[in-house]
């Protein structure tokens, strides 16, 4: 007995992040959902949901709860087992990717040595949900948006993975903790190495979470809903919860590979150290901010709401700004790495949300045009120039800025030559030419 | 102890869904049971301390071999297909051979033995993915580049056999 | 550590599995993937080898087996693909004529 306890001791650390993340994850999602409905709602010019709770905080609990009553339709000569499965499929596929993500230094389940290629083959599993689950629903519009959904992730897959190449040649290795320790080393973040590649991940990933301007396989004008039409309930409601992990997890991705992971700007200049303030200082700003709009709520709960919100974000400045403080066990990296990793992904969600809101949606022919004929070429071209870069500064000593400044000027020519002579099909999509 | 139990909860796993992917009559379970036997084979794949092909068969087999297949699953899925007769005519002889083509290699397994189970010497395998990106741009780079012109063949050839003849 | 004869049997009943499955069957499709489970059990075959013998040569083996089985069923599928098209069926029994 004792043995096995002994023998389950490392493990259980990241057993209890694991319980963590898979009990916090749904919770988080359906607030990222609220945050998405109120940044919409800001960018049309009006307010959002607020009925629900003071500024509408607990519409996600209300959508929770109506979800779970709602009743269980499973459509006639569906096939059960494979409509029970599809959701299951996703949700796990984006858990599991979750599982080898670093949330900062301190908060990671497991450092694969593989890494960046396991998460890479999880979320490749996770087109298995979307077809399965459009074939199981025995329906046209529902295999038609799966096939299409699946033909688009696929796709976009592969210039999603060479954008990481280019970013792991640099990096040198798979593991995505040595991945952020090795920017930390060089003192900068790869985008500002490999511009390109970060902007080539940013568009394939909105791809690769049928997100807006992308999302013509899940749009209600086109196709009901694609291969969601016939879930409803709780198995739409896993659907859903799959797809915004989705989004957690690219977002994790492309603040590991590119942004830094969980490192501040400029982490090894000393004489910028006053950076190290921004995350106590940030969370004042917006303690502040709530204080000054509380008076002018015509509601008395919103008023106390916000005083309380506030009051939170003072708590958290605190917090953060205690281990510079020399207050004891409050460890600086942990907490500090933890809030610019969050930092930055949700700034890179906040980026899909804005492009959902600005741009309209992508034909589907124009949608697979734009991944094969325009963003695998560039991708390629970028993993080339990258290792001619290193290469250049390795082996004939040119300075590192120089290196990387050629390859991405042209790298950026080839694309602009791309775009400029791509032929572009205004015909129709039936019978067109594509 | 947990080696044990690793490799034959993964096994297991194998064995089972390879005897469903042969005897299911619905094409799309076979598929789903191939899922599972490939991922289970990754598994073993892990244990062998094989990472780096542990990630290239999920990436690979799964992730593309098996969504292929999926998709021509659905473009020739016929509904009669499900009423047809699912076994040939050869059956019972096929069944009889392939057992003893099984016990042969058995035989041949358990008499060489002392010969082939030489007590195992794990050499360098750490790091394995440098290791094998070493080894496969060094040693074995023609193979490599032949694959390369294999997979491109393979694409036209796909391509031009799908294709809709105009 | 797992003796090697272990993965070796291993190997061997998915074989024989893959076996019954390309000679059995006549759904076309499910004959390519027990070509698949054959080429399952030769890459556990190569890559317990590699690990006993501490040689990386196994696994690029197996990596080169995984290429082979990939285009392969490319291949295949399109052949298939092609073959419905004209015929109407995927069963092997019924792609008995070579002219049509």
């Amino acid at each position: 007995m004792r043995e096995l306890i002994e023998f389950f001791r490392p493990h259980l650390l990241p057993l209890l992040y694991a319980l963590v993340i898979v009990a916090v994850l749904p919770l988080i999602a359906g607030y990222v959902v609220l945050v998405e409905r109120k940044v919409m709602a800001d960018m049309q010019a009006r307010l959002g949901p607020m009925r629900v709770g003071p500024h509408g905080l607990l519409q996600p609990i209300a959508d929770a709860v109506k979800l779970l009553l709602k009743e269980d339709i499973i459509p006639e000569n569906a096939d059960v087992w494979i409509f029970w499965l599809a959701p299951l499929l996703s949700v796990t596929a984006g858990m599991l990717a979750l599982s080898a993500l670093p949330f900062g230094p301190a908060f990671q389940i497991a450092d694969l040595n593989i890494g960046l290629l396991f998460i890479v083959g999880i979320s490749s599993m996770g087109i298995f949900g979307i077809v399965l689950g459009g074939w199981a629903s025995n329906s046209h519009y529902s295999l038609l948006g799966a096939l299409r959904s699946s033909a688009q992730l696929v796709s976009y897959e592969t210039a999603a993975g060479m954008a990481l190449v280019s970013a792991l040649l640099l990096a040198g290795t798979l593991s995505m903790a040595t991945i952020v320790r090795v920017q930390e080393h060089k003192g900068v973040w790869f985008v500002f190495v490999a511009p390109i590649a970060f902007f080539t991940y940013l568009v394939a990933s909105i791809a690769e979470t049928n997100r807006a301007p992308f999302d013509l396989p899940e749009a209600e004008s086109e196709l009901v809903a694609g291969y969601m039409t016939e879930y409803s309930g709780f198995r739409w409601a896993l659907y859903f919860l799959a797809e915004y992990t989705n989004m957690i997890v690219v977002g994790s991705i492309a603040t590991v590979m590119f942004l830094g992971g969980w490192l501040r700007p400029f982490p090894n200049v000393h004489a910028l150290d006053f950076f190290d303030y921004v995350p106590a200082v940030l969370m004042l700003a917006v303690a502040g901010y709530c204080l000054w709009r509380a008076p002018k709520q015509p509601v008395t709960v919103q008023k106390l709401f916000l005083v309380a919100v506030a009051g939170l974000c003072a708590l958290v400045a605190a917090i953060l700004a205690a281990p510079l403080f020399g207050v004891p066990y409050l460890s600086k990296a942990a907490l500090h790495g933890g809030f610019w990793f969050l930092l930055k992904v949700f700034l890179y969600i906040y980026v899909f949300m804005w492009l959902r809101f600005t741009f309209p949606r992508y034909r589907f022919d124009q949608l697979m045009r734009l991944g094969w004929h325009f963003l695998i070429p560039v991708s390629i071209v970028n993993v080339m120039g990258i290792g001619v870069a290193l290469v250049l500064h390795r082996q004939f000593g040119w300075a590192k800025w120089l290196a990387f400044l050629v390859t991405t000027v042209g790298t950026l020519a080839v694309a602009g030559y791309l775009a400029a002579t791509d032929e572009r099909h205004e015909t129709a999509m039936v019978g067109g030419d594509a | 102890m947990l080696d044990k139990v690793v490799f034959y909860f993964f096994a297991g796993l194998a064995v089972l869904s390879a005897i469903l992917v042969v005897t299911r009559r619905n094409v799309v379970h076979s598929a789903i049971f191939l899922i599972t036997a490939l991922l289970a084979t990754a598994g073993i794949f892990l244990q062998l301390h094989a990472e780096f092909l542990f990630a290239v068969q999920i990436i690979l087999y799964v992730g593309g071999i098996m969504v292929l297949f999926i998709f021509v699953i659905m473009l020739v899925n016929l509904d009669v297909a499900l009423h047809q007769v699912q076994f040939n005519r050869q059956t019972l002889l096929a069944l009889l051979l392939t057992l003893a083509l099984a016990a042969q290699l058995g035989l041949g397994l358990r008499l060489g033995r002392s010969v082939m189970f030489a007590p195992a010497r794990p050499g360098p395998l750490e790091p394995n993915t440098e290791l094998v990106g070493r080894t496969l741009f060094q040693n074995y780079m023609l193979p490599f580049e032949i694959a390369s012109i294999l997979l491109l063949v393979a694409m036209i050839g796909a391509v031009v056999m799908a294709k809709k003849k105009v | 550590m797992i003796p090697t004869s272990h993965y070796l049997f291993l190997s061997l009943a998915l074989f024989t599995i893959g076996v019954i499955g390309v000679l059995t069957r006549r759904n076309v499709i499910i004959i390519l993937m027990s070509i698949e489970l054959i080429l399952n059990a030769v890459n556990i075959n190569l890559i317990a080898f590699s690990r006993m013998f501490g040689s990386v040569d196994g696994q690029i083996f197996a990596l080169f087996v995984i290429t082979d089985a990939a285009a392969e069923a490319a291949v295949g599928l399109g052949i298939i693909i092609a073959f419905f098209r004209n015929r109407e069926t995927v069963l092997a029994d019924e792609m008995d004529i070579l002219k049509w």
